[in-house]
């Protein structure tokens, strides 16, 4: 029984969330509001040196400070000896360093914690973190990945013998999927007819940067030792907590309250976490760390970071022949949870909505003296997609030909799904061709091209870029088996259980863990429709170990896909067995039972009774079948058979500014097909702020280090996230090819926007200049860097001067010149 | 993000204010909308042992008429700056600019004194007292003297304010009839000022008759561009001849180099802003 076979009354609804009454309005609890009482808080005493040999820790002055209760390094409390999880092992080979819970040694970046305050008071530890008096003896930072490789490099771990973490290799002519692309390039380059196109693109390194930094309380006085934490996997977290100190995972609860954003940075097991558990059952009291906004940036996993060398092969008739990807990807000092694994990721997304005949990847992870990254929204997919988006940009360019031609011309036809790619993923449905009209018609395309040559011929100072991406990405992670294929350390399952009560309300209990998605939304318009029940009396309920004891948590665009089914299988269980009970009270043969609309009828007659009825039945037990226990609740694993694969069409209007450089977003319009839509909405909110984030690639973010490894823009004030005020209204539109991988035929949407946007402005920001002869542009395309393009292109080589300021500015708007690191005086 | 540990008084007079800032000793700081200095405090790039809060302190608030000037408070928020009609009608370019600072929050909060008094030469409203010829009123124990825009901004983060002092009002000659605009640029929307330019122009028949031009975030104080406005005065008002009078707008700065746009790229910008800000008052 499904979704489909229903009258559908809440599926496709554009229902406001139900939670946002209480996150809007500040009633919520975040885990920084949970204070039990007697917590003890704690400060790390972090390194401001990238690299660097400890050679002393004089805690005496720390430990004689007011409020303080103690101060420890990693020896102090028995844990050096504790490793932080890497829980995907991309290669036999790989090369891991253990992550500490503190420094002990060496300093492997500017950030890393070497000793931890207990205090009363967080102004306490926070003031007390000031008098840790810390000697370095500073060693050489690694931070270009190149130089990191070459030989005689500076390593950051010299136990490992090399930089390199791993280098993981798909080529599609040995893995049987397609032909082998050094021979496609061989004959490419041996033929006329035929164009090679290599170009070297940057995926600068990003900070997630989440609203609600990171938390967590540990409260040991119960028989479970409880952890709140601001994070996206609790489950997960349970588990690595038990693997990583030793509690035994039956003696740990694990609770995220709700949870303020992630985007992939709350995926981590944190040392943080782990000082306060281990903490809190030392002390025997509760134990709290909240970061501070300035430690988010610095400390918590950065996103992307690779560079790419991609190659691609056509005919003069536009047709692809093959790709060959080469990626350096920056792993930071140390393994994340799933860093090793976030490239390889893209390996499956570069060959795109596009019939590749022959496809190599090969990705190196490199260690540098730098924070660590880690997922980002879109996890390797962004960077697979920002790179073939580019490339069949310069494709046209090479080739004379409309980008948007050259696509069509390449891409998979409606009619060819399923379509197995050349890296072996089968995707189940999709309609390029119905996506990319509608949004062509919305943009109104050929008018803009038509202004865009009138511009050219004028010689407008405001030139005119029209910028495509036409993305598919694969999302809901994801299928155990190909999990188990890239040795991740997990399934792909999720659980959910459904609970009827006596009273005919219902609670969902789901593995996927919320941080702001609007799953309680959703999940109980999918559940309402499926048991034939008011909306207002599903209540879903998530995030604590103890009332939802199994699940994998959110990530990778894999709650509605992979959770929302499991919820949907439980409940079609619901429905079985309230259906026994059903026929047993109305006298009738099982099979004589209709569901309908939340009613069990005797086909042919009016006899029925709703399914609070039977509920009620059950929880009287006064009169049921023999066969059975009196009780419809019910329980679901889920594992997808598949990843979902949605896909769009992106097209951007980007005006620049010749004179000054300045990029502005003039309109933008996306057209996606995520299968059946649950909540309208919810999809509008989740393409808006996934466009806000990969625009924000494009034109204004990324972490910059100096050439000391200290990271010169951590704050607001010089990360420059962007806000409404910097973009413009979206036209969003969504056309819905259904999933044929589920039964209720949704895609995942998370990070759809995320992964399409960014090839779409960069692609208009270079349409805009390239007839002036700019070649590239790179992220973020910020108006200093498109005015030295210009400058350049027409001969005029300008030289930036040094920049020695560092974060923050004294005045945090501008630098003194004589006081560069912002004392204020 | 937890400042340091500070004393704090909230003085309900100037005179209490004196007093309160002489008792706090060199490392007193004063609390005005607190726009700046609570980041810093923070972000612990300031850690003062008291804090005077002005916010109790009614006379320091209000805009009025004073013969041919328009005196405001030092304490007076941005957002009754910005939709004063006295402003309005005789010192636009101070609303002008002022509405281009960061946010809606930050307008409720922030007051064109503390910024004057801040100092910040990335701060939008320095190159309009000094372009418009302002004049700061600064209390201390002794009462009270006058100071010229021009003579009030020393360097980077430095004022005429002494010890022991306290700017209390702001007064800006009329500029009624003017024709002015305030053009930014920034990194993003609500960003400080990489470059702006502050300009006021008055236009008799066609020809430029008086200029003021004032340059946000080109050196380490705001800057008065002089060259451009004498290159200005007595030109048509037409685009030729205003641009060729903005190449005139980096004589005597010294602009910054930060990631966001190195010293070249300042200058560069500053005469295509100069030209645009112009023209635009003389629209």
């Amino acid at each position: 029984m499904t979704a489909t076979a229903e009258p559908t009354v809440e599926f496709g609804k554009a229902r406001p969330r139900k939670e946002d009454a209480r996150l809007i309005t500040g009633r919520s609890r975040y885990t920084d509001a949970i204070t039990p009482s007697g917590t003890l808080h704690i400060a790390v005493v972090r390194s401001p040196l990238a690299h660097a040999t400890i050679t002393g820790v004089d805690k005496s002055e720390a430990e004689q400070a007011p409020g303080v209760v103690g101060v420890y390094t990693a020896a102090d409390l028995g844990l050096e000896g504790v490793g932080l999880p890497c829980a995907w092992p991309v290669t036999p080979d790989m090369k891991a360093p253990q992550r500490p819970v503190l420094a002990t040694g060496t300093v492997h970046f500017a950030g890393e914690g070497v000793a931890v305050i207990v205090a009363r008071s967080p102004a306490e530890a926070r003031d007390a973190a000031d008098l840790v008096e810390i000697d370095y003896e500073p060693l050489d930072p690694v931070l270009d990945m190149e130089a990191a490789l070459a030989d005689g490099a500076t390593l950051v771990h010299p136990d490992l013998g090399t930089n390199e973490n791993a280098t993981w290799v798909f080529d599609s002519g040995e893995a049987g999927t397609g032909t082998s692309v050094s021979d496609a390039i061989s004959a490419a380059e041996a033929d006329p007819d035929q164009v090679v196109v290599r170009r070297r693109f940057r995926q600068q390194r990003l900070i997630p940067a989440f609203m609600e930094p990171r938390s967590a309380v540990c409260d040991p006085t119960g028989e479970q030792i409880t952890l709140y934490a601001a994070t996206q996997v609790p489950h997960i977290l349970r588990t690595m907590t038990t693997v990583t100190l030793g509690v035994p995972e039956s003696k740990l609860r694990v609770i995220a309250p709700d949870v303020g954003g992630g985007f992939g940075g709350k995926i981590g097991v944190l040392p943080e976490e782990m000082l306060v558990v281990a903490l809190a059952q030392k002390l025997g009291k509760p134990v709290k760390w909240s970061e501070t906004r300035s430690e988010s940036l610095l400390a918590a996993h950065h996103g992307r970071d690779q560079i790419q060398d991609i190659t691609i092969t056509a005919k003069k008739d536009g047709t692809v022949t093959g790709l060959d990807v080469k990626l350096l990807a920056d792993m930071g000092a140390y393994l994340g949870l799933v860093g090793p694994g976030v490239p390889i990721l893209g390996a499956f997304m570069f060959n795109a909505i596009y019939k590749f005949p022959a496809y190599r990847f090969t990705c190196t992870n490199v260690f540098t003296t730098k924070t660590l990254t880690d997922a980002y929204r879109g996890a390797g997919r962004p960077e697979a997609t920002f790179a073939v988006e580019r490339i069949m940009d310069e494709l046209a360019v090479e080739l004379g030909r409309d980008p948007m031609e050259l696509r069509e011309q390449n891409w998979i036809k409606h009619e060819e799904f399923p379509f197995t790619t050349v890296c072996g993923l089968t995707y189940d449905s999709g309609n390029y061709e119905q996506a990319t009209q509608q949004a062509m018609e919305l943009f109104d395309y050929a008018g803009l091209r038509r202004e865009q040559e009138e511009r050219r011929r004028n010689n407008d100072p405001v030139q005119l870029g029209i910028g495509i991406s036409t993305f598919t990405e694969m999302c809901g992670l994801a299928p155990s088996r190909v999990l188990g294929s890239l040795s991740y350390g997990a399934g792909g399952w999720e659980a959910a259980s459904i609970r009827m009560l006596a009273t005919g309300k219902v609670e969902v209990i789901t593995g996927a863990s919320a941080h702001g998605q609007g799953h309680e939304t959703a999940f109980s318009q999918i559940v309402a429709d499926q048991l034939g029940v008011p909306f207002e009396d599903v209540e879903v309920l998530h995030g604590d170990t103890q009332i939802s004891p199994k699940g994998l948590d959110t990530y990778g665009s894999r709650s509605l896909v992979v959770g929302g089914i499991a919820i949907v299988k439980a409940a079609d269980k619901v429905i079985a067995k309230a259906k026994k009970i059903a026929a047993h009270l109305l006298e009738a043969s099982e099979d004589d039972i209709e569901f309908a609309g939340g009613n069990f009828t005797v086909r042919g007659t009016d006899k029925g009774r709703s399914i609070q009825e039977i509920a009620f039945a059950a929880f009287m037990a006064h009169d049921y079948p023999e066969d059975m226990e009196p009780s419809l609740d019910s329980d679901a694993v889920y594992d997808p058979e598949n990843f979902s694969f949605p896909h769009g069409t992106h097209l951007a209007a980007i005006e620049i500014d010749t004179e000054t450089g300045h990029v502005d977003l003039r309109k933008y319009v996306c057209v996606d097909d995520i299968g059946n839509v649950v909540n309208p909405l919810i999809v509008e909110g989740q393409v808006h702020g996934g466009l806000a984030q990969g625009i924000a690639q494009a034109l204004f973010e990324e972490a910059n280090y100096d050439d000391q490894g200290t990271l010169v823009n951590g704050t607001f004030v010089d990360y420059t996230l962007p806000s409404a005020a910097d973009l413009p209204s979206f036209d969003t539109r969504t056309v819905s090819t259904p999933a044929t991988s589920n039964p209720l035929g949704v895609k995942g949407v998370g990070e759809a926007g995320t992964i399409a946007s960014t090839p779409a402005i960069v692609n208009g920001v270079l349409d805009a200049l390239r007839h002036l002869g700019v070649r590239d542009v790179e992220m973020p395309c910020t108006s200093q860097r498109v005015w030295r393009a210009l400058q350049d292109a027409q001969g005029r080589s300008t030289q930036e001067t040094p920049v020695d300021t560092h974060s923050p500015g004294a005045g945090l708007g501008s630098i003194d010149p004589n006081n560069p690191q912002g004392e204020v005086q | 993000m937890i400042p340091s540990k500070f004393d704090y008084v909230k003085p309900s007079s100037v005179a209490e204010a004196i007093t309160a800032l002489r008792d706090g000793g060199d490392d007193a700081k004063i609390l005005a909308g607190g726009q700046s200095l609570i980041p810093v405090l923070r972000l612990r790039l300031a850690t003062p042992s008291v804090l005077i809060d002005l916010g109790g302190i009614p006379e320091l608030r209000g805009i009025r008429e004073d013969g041919d000037r328009i005196a405001i408070g030092a304490m007076t928020a941005y957002y009754d700056v910005i939709r004063d009609d006295l402003v309005k009608q005789h010192v636009r370019l101070l609303a002008q600019a002022t509405e281009t600072v960061a946010d809606g929050q930050v307008r409720h909060r922030g007051t064109l004194g503390g910024s004057l008094a801040h100092a910040d030469p990335a701060g939008d409203l320095g190159a309009v007292a000094l372009a418009l010829d302002a004049e700061l009123v600064i209390a201390g124990a002794d009462g009270t003297r006058t100071v010229p825009a021009s003579e009030f901004f020393v360097d980077y983060f430095t004022t005429a304010i002494g010890e022991g002092e306290i700017l209390t009002e702001i007064r800006f000659p009329k500029h009624t009839g003017w024709g002015s605009h305030y053009e930014k640029f920034n990194r993003t929307a609500q960003a400080w000022s990489m470059v702006a330019i502050a300009a006021a122009i008055r236009v008799e028949g066609g020809t430029i008759a008086e200029a003021r031009v004032g340059l946000t975030n080109m050196g380490t104080t705001p800057i008065r561009a002089t060259g451009v406005e004498q290159a200005l005065v007595g030109q048509p008002a037409t685009a030729d001849a205003v641009r060729a009078a903005a190449d005139h707008v980096t004589e005597g700065t010294s602009a910054p180099s930060d990631a966001d746009a190195a010293a070249d790229y300042r200058e560069h910008l500053a005469k295509v802003l100069t030209g645009r800000a112009v023209l635009a008052a003389v629209g």
